[in-house]
């Protein structure tokens, strides 16, 4: 495709990585369902296992339909390169399980899912490599909690469960000041609300379970190098800059200059913790991305919609979205997002004025809405922490986990916005009746 | 491995092979704003194929101290004397854009001791506009966002220098940003191109070459056209012409097709 000028968001969700296929002329991505590749001879064989030559040879490290995917999200996300993982959790395993070992150390925000919560604080500590958590809008927490041997900073776009905009740039800099990078959580903006590389993050990555697929179908991840990562100038990642006897003495960061990160976690990475992606669930995503910039338009605008009637509600206590200027990220989140506070996602919480009784009467009383612990999806959907995830909490407990014994949690979909905002206003009255 | 030449520590990629006197070499040439990065897939199976590979990062680019050579000859010299610092009597020179170049002046300054001469998405003259050598001052990041744009052919490149899932627009573009970030003295970027558009010794240096010459062509290259490449074979003496299905970044874009003509071409 020779051209005068880049092809823009919307033509690479569709075409980046990907023509006619030229052995049957298939204009969709095919589906390459095959665990290993046939070599041409022993020379290519070897050449392949050396890294001389570029190819396939077994599904676990990759796979032509894999790769359309990783061309994709890294031409959207303005990336070098990208790998598929079998889930957002293994994306982020697979970040930090290549950057560091036991004795490592990891800044993160307290604003995250809760899975990268248990990740960083339990499970990662028994293998040694420890996490401080401090708040995401706490530049001068960020910047005391570096250690000697912190290897990684890391936080959410935007942040688990309050929508806290993370100040890519402000805590880019106090990561490169420390000689480290860092890494950003973009599930809940994906590249078409905000591109993270572009405000100073060297790595991102994705729950593409959520909206880069859109279906709820599939469950995958995508970790995406921004090649901008000085290695050998930060002398901080002897993994990357120092012979591996893992790999024949390569030294990733003289093999590829930007690229050393790649090298490793696809060579190390997925060939020894084996975290990979199906083919089948590459295809399915990228289905989904094919009409990412449609839908996102659409999500943030049913939203805008329902944070407003919300707001207004007057059995509605609280609404946490930066849309409303009263959130604490409203100015944030208008200066880095792509469409200013609007593009802060669908997936907000909000508050009714009630007990937990009357906050799963709500839930019981949506019809439009499914119950279930998922976001991202194109059908909204709803969940009631204090009734299911956190249920074992007490109400100060919960509170000191920024719930409510009210808290509702949606995530908007492409329905008519009409028809949510009746069933919210069904719900909110089956509430308050409950209450009565 | 690091090698002194003219009093500077130059930095070039091996393969991670040690330096063979019974092999033949192969000294690799990069263009404007890249380093010996661009050439790994085909350097690497050549430095474990039989050759010594030096791949090298240009003085004041990259790894390599040194200053910044001005013009192509300034930089045919200095490949002369690296191949005097490695005691390499006679060399193979592949260079690529700006790197071709300087490959073919160096051919024609001492044609006894260039045993092949490989010439990757090559032009003559290598003429660089006014206003992309102004925005290389001026607006370097405009100026390689146009130089990537006009460097690439295709949206889904088969399987590349990183492995599948390569996205060569961005990979390149961060290459140019981390080079142009590695001399703060001096801005490579201008320079390079300022030595490729004030070249005019193409014509008399072609056929001073007495070794085979290859030229290697993108079909599809915006920035060093195919038919300026083939005007200058007509001034070779052994002429070989091979054309690609890719842009101007060829090693990246085909990196098979470039590497089986360089192997076949180097064998002979």
């Amino acid at each position: 495709m020779p051209g005068y000028a880049d092809p823009g968001f919307d033509t690479l969700a569709l075409h980046a990585g990907a023509q006619p296929d030229p052995a049957t002329g298939a204009r969709a991505v095919p589906i390459h369902l095959t665990t290993s590749f046939v070599f041409e001879s022993s020379d290519h064989a070897a050449a392949l296992f050396n890294l001389e030559r570029s190819g396939h040879v077994y599904s676990r490290i990759s796979n032509p339909t894999n790769a359309v995917l990783e061309q994709r999200i890294s031409a959207l996300e303005g990336g070098i390169g990208a790998i598929t993982t079998a889930s957002g959790q293994a994306a982020l395993h697979l970040a930090v399980a290549t950057l560091m070992g036991a004795g490592g150390h990891i800044v993160a925000s307290t604003a995250l899912y809760g899975g990268s919560q248990n990740l960083l604080h339990y499970t990662l500590r028994r293998f040694g490599i420890e996490t401080t958590f401090v708040k995401p809008g706490d530049l001068d927490g960020w910047r005391a909690a570096i250690r000697p041997n912190t290897r990684l900073l890391f936080g959410e776009t935007v942040g688990n469960p309050g929508l806290d905009v993370l100040d890519i740039p402000a805590v880019a800099q106090i990561a490169h000041e420390a000689g480290v990078p860092l890494l950003v959580d973009s599930t809940f903006t994906t590249p078409y609300l905000l591109k993270p590389f572009d405000h100073g993050a060297d790595l991102v990555y994705h729950s593409a379970t959520k909206f880069l697929s859109g279906h709820g179908t599939v469950i995958g991840g995508l970790l995406v190098d921004g090649g901008s990562f000085d290695w050998d100038r930060s002398g901080k990642f002897a993994e990357l800059t120092q012979p591996y006897d893992g790999f024949h003495d390569m030294v990733f960061s003289e093999e590829s200059t930007v690229g050393a990160f790649l090298l490793r976690a696809r060579r190390e990475g997925l060939r020894d913790f084996g975290a990979c992606m199906s083919p089948h669930s590459a295809w399915l995503i990228l289905q989904g991305i094919e009409t990412l910039p449609l839908r996102m338009e659409r999500h943030i605008a049913n939203t805008e919609q329902v944070v407003r009637f919300l707001a207004e509600h007057p059995f509605v206590a609280k609404v946490s979205h930066p849309l409303l200027e009263s959130h604490p990220s409203h100015a944030l989140a208008n200066r880095l997002l792509k469409h200013g506070a609007k593009g802060a996602g669908s997936v907000f919480s909000f508050d009714i004025k009630g007990s937990r009784e009357q906050g799963k009467a709500f839930i019981e009383g949506l019809k439009i809405f499914s119950h279930l612990a998922n976001v991202g999806d194109c059908r909204s959907l709803v969940i009631h922490p204090a009734s299911t995830t956190h249920f074992r909490m007490s109400d100060e407990a919960l509170a000191g986990a920024g719930i409510g014994p009210g808290t509702i949690r949606l995530s908007i979909g492409l329905e008519d916005a009409a028809d949510l905002i009746d069933d919210l206003k069904r719900a909110l009255k089956a509430a308050e009746k409950a209450g009565a | 491995m690091k090698i002194n030449v003219n009093g500077a520590d130059i930095y070039a990629y091996t393969g991670g092979k040690t330096f063979n006197p019974e092999q033949p070499t192969v000294v690799f040439i990069h263009g404007v704003l890249n380093d010996h990065s661009v050439w790994i897939l085909q350097t690497r199976y050549l430095a474990h194929h039989g050759w010594n590979v030096l791949a090298i990062d240009l003085p004041g680019h990259g790894r390599s101290g040194g200053k910044p050579p001005e013009t192509v000859e300034e930089a045919a010299d200095f490949v002369l004397a690296l191949l005097a610092a490695m005691g390499a009597e006679q060399a193979a020179l592949v260079g690529h854009s700006f790197g071709s170049l300087i490959a073919l002046e160096a051919a024609a300054r001492a044609p006894a001791q260039v045993s092949h001469l490989a010439l990757v998405g090559t032009a003559y003259p290598m003429k660089v506009s006014p206003a992309l050598l102004e925005a290389s001052v001026q607006a370097p990041e405009k100026a390689i966002a146009m130089v990537n744009t006009f460097s690439h052919s295709t949206l889904c490149p088969p399987p590349s220098a990183l492995g599948p899932g390569t996205w060569l627009y961005g990979g390149s573009r961060a290459l140019m940003r981390r080079v142009l970030a590695s001399n703060p003295k001096v801005n490579v970027f201008f320079t390079g191109f300022k030595a490729c558009d004030s070249y005019a010794g193409g014509e008399q240096a072609m056929p001073a070459v007495h070794c085979p010459t290859l030229f290697l062509i993108g079909r599809h290259d915006q920035m060093t056209p195919p038919k300026s490449a083939r005007a200058l074979a007509g001034h070779a003496r052994l002429a070989k012409v091979v054309e690609v299905n890719a842009g101007h970044s060829l090693m990246t874009e085909a990196p098979d097709e470039v590497l089986f003509a360089l192997r076949d071409f180097l064998r002979n």
